[in-house]
């Protein structure tokens, strides 16, 4: 008798949440096509996202001594707000750093605060650098950390050293660029709105716009079909992998660049970061 | 070893909802890696939910729920300030328990 009582509230769960997720696509379904399941799977998640599962491994990461050094990157990192301070900072990146004397997105800056700071071995960071499943990407959690405690912060980029106005305007001609197999660029698929491949609604990412805001403050995100949060690197690498073009490096100056061109794009725009994505 | 749950408890009206975001691989046993080598079986087996010292919620779960779990329940009976319990074990004999307050 206890056992099936138990079994019945279980099934009661399941029917609650149908239920309730029901309600939801309902009113869902006026503001969204049809055709976006995961607009709909947003409304079943309601305010949590499972990216919140890094925020919190990713605050343990930030906050506790770690590495042959000893220390907290809470108590040496500078993300370009002073050290150890991470609100807004994600919003105002990437920026020229003067210690390293190069710009910087969040991941390499992370990248100098822990090889650096804490003397951990870069190279086994960054073969863990996009995880999965039980190999878990420190990178990956520190980011969704960092990120999340820009949200509702408007991107704003200083733009004021010259190396960050040159990183703006490589990014611009990487984004024209025609290269690879398939004569592609970045433009071809971002360079005008209303387009879509498939059931992707591709976002006009050329110029400042809202389209382009919406796109850039909402990465990093959870990725449900792969059940990881991925950062702007990864995007970008993708991106690079589906153009055909040469696989691109992690950190690199092309990859920085590229972001600083997003990024520049999207001032104005409140980051909402962590996302959750198909 | 595991990384804990993220719980949250809610009472509106009579009734408890409850939602939790469990970190978990949950691998089915049938993927392969790049070597082409299986990745053994590592799910959530059992999921059990208690407030003051009653079950509200067990569940036997497969390889079929997903990656890192998001699980949702209304329960009623519970006042706020009274402490839910979820624990789940998996097929690697580990095991986790987190709790949340009722608010």
């Amino acid at each position: 008798m206890r056992a099936k009582t138990k079994q019945h509230m279980f099934w009661l769960a399941i029917v609650v949440g149908a239920a309730s997720s029901f309600t939801a696509s309902l009113v869902w379904a006026q503001a969204a096509t049809p055709a976006d399941p995961v607009a709909q799977y947003r409304a079943m998640f309601g305010d949590d996202n499972p990216a919140d599962l890094w925020v919190m491994r990713g605050q343990d990461l930030w906050q506790k001594p770690r590495g042959p050094k000893n220390v907290a990157l809470a108590k040496t990192c500078d993300l370009g707000m002073g050290v150890g301070k991470i609100k807004g900072a994600y919003a105002h990146m990437p920026r020229y750093f003067a210690d390293t004397g190069k710009v910087q997105d969040l991941e390499t800056r992370l990248l100098t605060c822990m090889v650096r700071d804490q003397g951990l071995d870069r190279k086994a960071i960054l073969k863990n650098r996009f995880g999965d499943g039980d190999r878990k990407s420190d990178l990956e959690a520190l980011s969704a950390y960092v990120v999340d405690a820009s949200k509702g912060i408007p991107i704003s980029l200083p733009m004021t050293h010259p190396e960050e106005k040159r990183a703006y305007a490589m990014g611009k001609a990487i984004f024209y660029y025609r290269a690879g197999t398939h004569d592609f660029s970045c433009a071809t698929c971002h360079g005008q709105s209303g387009k879509r491949i498939r059931l992707q609604d591709l976002p006009d990412l050329a110029n400042a716009n809202p389209e382009a805001q919406k796109t850039y403050t909402t990465w990093p995100a959870y990725r449900v079909s792969q059940g990881e949060v991925r950062t702007m690197e990864w995007r970008l690498g993708s991106c690079f992998r589906q153009m055909r073009f040469p696989k691109l490096k992690y950190g690199s100056e092309v990859a920085i660049d590229l972001t600083m061109f997003l990024a520049k794009n999207a001032e104005g725009g409140e980051m909402a970061a962590p996302g959750l994505k198909r | 070893m595991a990384d804990p749950m993220r719980i949250r408890a809610r009472l509106t009206g009579d009734t408890v909802e409850v939602k939790v975001l469990m970190a978990h691989p949950m691998e089915t046993g049938l993927r392969k890696d790049s070597s082409g080598k299986l990745i053994p079986a590592h799910y959530i087996e059992t999921v059990k939910a208690t407030c003051k010292g009653k079950d509200v919620l067990t569940a036997d779960w497969g390889p079929a729920v997903s990656k890192n779990p998001f699980l949702a329940f209304r329960f009623k009976g519970a006042a706020k300030g009274d402490k839910v319990t979820i624990t789940w074990k998996d097929t690697a004999g580990e095991s986790r328990t987190d709790d949340a307050v009722v608010s």
